[in-house]
């Protein structure tokens, strides 16, 4: 079983990669790109027979306890298969 | 007194700090490894060094923050010890919720290292609770992930509270847009916690304890320091 979280900053924080990067589009002659934002993907490989109820609880613990920092940052998790 | 300095896998200001505290001030220094599950047990202050812990993986001071020395020192400031974060320590400090908000990159986007003037604007902490008001002191800063934020609530709730501690400011004292080297929310350089017995701030003052590093302001607040936690 395979999880993803999706580490992304919150919205009313200032993004000062996501501004560079909003940039460097611009500098490129990409246009309509209103805002970018950039954070991490942490993929989580879990050990087979773990009950998936469990397994939800455990990588939401670990996403607030210590992948995201819920002070400025938000979080997502998708179940990959 | 003793002075416990902390020691993760990638502090770099470690040894400085011991320098700064043992041989330049005089006092009892242990370096005490983040595996530890104990502190000395007459230690009467904590150091949170800088450097780059645990190669400032996930977000700067976020590994360190969950090692073994860190739930120690957490039973340390609850029972008011006196904690002093500098630069990486401050980032750990504030990973651990031992204080309030986030140190981000900073706003430039470029590693800041020069001289920054510090303005105390309040007592509340170990560091300052003996310098006088509006004082200000140069020193270096050197990092890349020193933007402090939190939200306006918490800002504004801080500020009433004096944790507010220490401003980038001018040669004039005073808190500008250009005095601030990495976009830090109010010019915040350092911050305290509610009981005012522990504060994380980004510059260095134990790299200013001597004419031949470039100036001596540092150890004039690590001596007040100093004298501070000796009572």
């Amino acid at each position: 079983m395979r999880a993803r979280v999706i580490v992304l900053p919150r919205p009313e924080i200032l993004d000062p990669q996501g501004r560079a990067v909003a940039h460097a589009l611009s500098s490129l002659h990409f246009g309509g790109v209103e805002d970018v934002r950039v954070g991490r993907i942490v993929d989580l490989t879990l050990q087979d027979g773990l009950e998936r109820g469990a397994a939800e609880l455990q990588v939401r613990k670990m996403a607030k306890d210590l992948l995201a920092n819920p002070i400025v940052e938000d979080f997502q998790i998708e179940w990959l298969d | 007194m003793r002075v416990s300095v902390l020691q993760f896998p990638g502090s770099n200001c470690d040894h400085d700090c011991t320098y700064a505290f043992g041989s330049v001030l005089g006092c009892d220094t242990s370096l005490v490894w983040h595996g530890d599950t104990q502190l000395p047990e007459d230690t009467s202050l904590i150091i949170v060094p800088g450097g780059f812990s645990y190669g400032d993986y996930l977000r700067c001071g976020a590994i360190a923050a969950h090692s073994p020395i860190m739930a120690a020192t957490k039973r340390f400031a609850a029972q008011g010890g006196a904690i002093v974060g500098i630069c990486n320590g401050f980032q750990i400090l504030t990973e651990s919720r031992l204080l309030p908000g986030a140190l981000l990159r900073n706003k430039e986007l470029s590693f800041v290292c020069k001289n920054v003037t510090l303005r105390v604007d309040s007592h509340k902490s170990p560091l300052t609770a003996n310098l006088p008001l509006r004082s200000t002191y140069t020193m270096p800063v050197a990092h890349m992930e020193g933007n402090f934020t939190a939200d306006v609530a918490t800002l504004d709730q801080m500020e009433r509270d004096g944790q507010l501690v220490l401003r980038y400011v001018d040669a004039h004292g005073e808190a500008t847009h250009h005095a601030n080297p990495n976009g830090a929310a109010r010019n915040i350089a350092g911050v305290s916690n509610a009981g005012g017995n522990v504060i994380g701030l980004m510059p260095h003052p134990e790299r200013a304890i001597e004419a031949l590093l470039g100036g001596t302001d540092g150890r004039t607040m690590l001596t007040s320091l100093v004298e501070f936690v000796r009572g």
